[in-house]
């Protein structure tokens, strides 16, 4: 195009803009209320999941609380002794809540070292063929189904504890600890795995260029680098095995003990809950509301603790 | 001059690509030897070689022959973790810990087995001092070494690579990521440093090579087309390749 004159190019540009905003501003708002409505449609997606958490914690609120009131907080959480279909009923979750915890810091102890150290030598030492081989057969490890964990542990670990430890009955808190240290692992390995390949390679490198070795390199730089991404699998790896039912049911021997030795017969927190479900009624029904209550707190803590360490992350790259 | 490492007939592939060809070169001892030439010439490469990172890169192959002190670095006796301790490297990029300031220089000395509080002190301190940083740091070696500036962090990380004591510093176009003023303040650092040390610098910039180096290697396609004095290869080059890079009329 040849400007013969600048004030008239000015003018017909400027004509061309408003023409040009008149097209977008209103001819296009069919596209527009296309996307609102599409907007809309993931808004509303997006809703159920919240609607559901919602939902879920006021039912939980609700029906867990009043059994909690009839039996006194104190006597309900620190009650030693669980007989719900005795003449005299009574309604102690002590056994319960300490063989969860005690059962997750087992599973943890075991899990967390051996998951770590997996993790550093999945990220850090193995050939990349080895390292797709060993995180496939991890993938596979997390998609066993629980029962199948449970199957097994009821198959080949508690009989073997019982020969092994000479006790009469192999089931217990041992069996199950060492049952959720294994279904830990998964959890545990890959996100560690994951926060240990997004260290940049300029640290291990300024490592080495230093005359540092490249384990020393791994744990003192690496490590140390991605140790929030490390505290979030941890975390996860407890949310998992506090939750976890089925497998722990078929292995511990689930008899409301309180667990004061490693080949104890115990009941967990979760099991407890289904235990009985199915044939309770009154207050025991009240009752086992109010445990999943009081399992929905310690999830809804270890949840906060998750997203504590998945911040702490975010904010470092800053 | 004494020359400190001696490189002959030097070849490096990166699998079937020859990024280095025949090199042959004595760097001299306790005086600052520029590399310069157009990117991807091999400058990084050749410089890798010499405190042997490259053993990090896959599919690399090496022939030649490099001595350090009159030994072969790629004889099987030697410890890798040693020759980098000996000859340290600062990065083009600054790559601090992400530690405090304090645990970034007492790193290299804690790897070699320092423990002692006191002594450690010493040595961050004096460190940190030869890398003209410590005034500007002294109130907070305690705070995350990735909060100060790049200038800073790049200075951060030669006192680091002083910290363990080493005799030659590799230094990869080390202000290319910094601002003129902090550009400047490691310019006059490293002359400081020439006192103690012997120093092969990278760098993209020639006014750069002749104001900091004593000897200067103009690099090619992988070849090693002249090396000598800066001031004779700036004045009158040898090679019409050379005379062709610093007149700006390539690169
Ligand atoms: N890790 C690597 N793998 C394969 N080729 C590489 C690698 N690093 C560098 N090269 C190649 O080697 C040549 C020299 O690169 P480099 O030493 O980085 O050059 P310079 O530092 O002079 O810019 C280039 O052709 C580059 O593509
Ligand atoms: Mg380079």
């Amino acid at each position: 195009m040849v400007i013969t004159n600048k004030k008239s190019y000015i003018k017909q540009t400027t004509d061309y803009n408003t023409k040009l905003q008149k097209k977008l501003w209103y001819k296009g708002s069919k596209a527009q209320r296309l996307e609102h409505i599409v907007h809309g449609i993931f808004l509303l997606l997006g809703l159920i999941t919240v609607g559901c958490v919602l939902l879920i914690t006021i039912y939980l609120f609700i029906s867990g609380i009043p059994a909690i009131l009839k039996i006194g907080i104190v006597d309900f959480l620190f009650g030693k002794e669980w007989a719900s279909t005795a003449a005299e009923p009574k309604y102690g979750i002590l056994p319960f809540i300490l063989t969860s915890i005690y059962g997750t810091a087992g599973a943890v102890a075991i899990g967390v070292p051996v998951g770590f150290m997996t993790s550093v030598y999945l990220s850090k030492y193995a050939s990349p063929k080895v390292k797709s081989a060993m995180q496939s057969a991890v993938g596979l490890l997390a998609g066993i189904p629980s029962v199948v964990y449970g199957l097994v542990g009821m198959l080949v670990l508690v009989p073997g504890i019982r020969k092994i430890f000479n006790v009469p009955d192999g089931a217990g808190l041992l069996a199950a600890i060492i049952v959720l240290a294994i279904m830990i692992l998964p959890s545990i390995i890959k996100m560690s795995v994951t926060a240990l390949d997004a260290v940049p390679k300029e640290y291990e490198h300024a490592s080495l260029a230093l005359g540092a070795t490249p384990t020393e390199t791994y744990f003192r730089v690496s490590v140390p680098a991605a140790k929030s991404g490390i505290a979030a699998a941890v975390v996860l790896g407890v949310g998992r095995a506090i939750g976890e039912a089925m497998a722990v049911m078929m292995v511990a021997g689930n008899v409301p003990n309180m667990p004061d030795s490693l080949f104890q017969s115990v009941r967990f927190l979760t099991t407890a809950v289904s235990s009985e479900m199915a044939y309770s009624n009154g207050l025991q029904r009240q009752a086992l509301f109010s445990i999943a209550l009081v399992l929905f707190l310690f999830i809804m803590l270890i949840n906060a603790a998750l997203n504590f360490f998945l911040k702490g992350e975010g904010s470092k790259s800053n | 001059m004494n020359s400190i490492i001696s490189v002959k007939d030097m070849c490096l592939w990166y699998g079937d690509h020859q990024a280095l060809k025949n090199l042959n070169v004595e760097i001299p001892e306790k005086s600052i030897t520029a590399l310069i030439g157009p990117s991807g010439c091999g400058k990084s490469t050749f410089l890798k070689t010499l405190n042997r990172m490259n053993d990090l890169i896959p599919g690399v192959r090496i022939t030649g022959d490099i001595r350090y002190k009159g030994a072969d670095i790629f004889d099987k006796e030697v410890d890798v973790s040693n020759l980098r301790k000996e000859i340290g490297m600062v990065f083009q990029n600054p790559n601090p810990f992400p530690m405090s300031i304090y645990n970034n220089v007492a790193y290299g000395p804690r790897t070699h087995g320092i423990t002692n509080k006191v002594q450690l002190d010493e040595i961050v301190e004096r460190a940190l001092r030869d890398a003209a940083i410590w005034d500007e740091v002294k109130d907070r070696l305690k705070k995350n070494a990735l909060g100060i500036s790049g200038g800073q962090q790049q200075r951060l990380c030669i006192a680091r690579a002083l910290a363990v004591q080493p005799t030659v510093l590799l230094m990869d176009e080390p202000t290319s990521a910094l601002d003129p003023i902090s550009t400047s303040r490691i310019e006059e650092l490293i002359l400081e440093l020439k006192e103690k040390y012997t120093i092969v610098i990278v760098t993209h910039n020639m006014q750069q090579a002749v104001r900091v180096s004593d000897y200067t290697a103009f690099f090619l396609l992988g070849e090693l087309v002249e090396f000598g004095r800066t001031e004779d290869i700036f004045s009158q080059p040898m090679d019409k390749r050379t005379e062709d890079y610093i007149t700006g009329r390539f690169g």
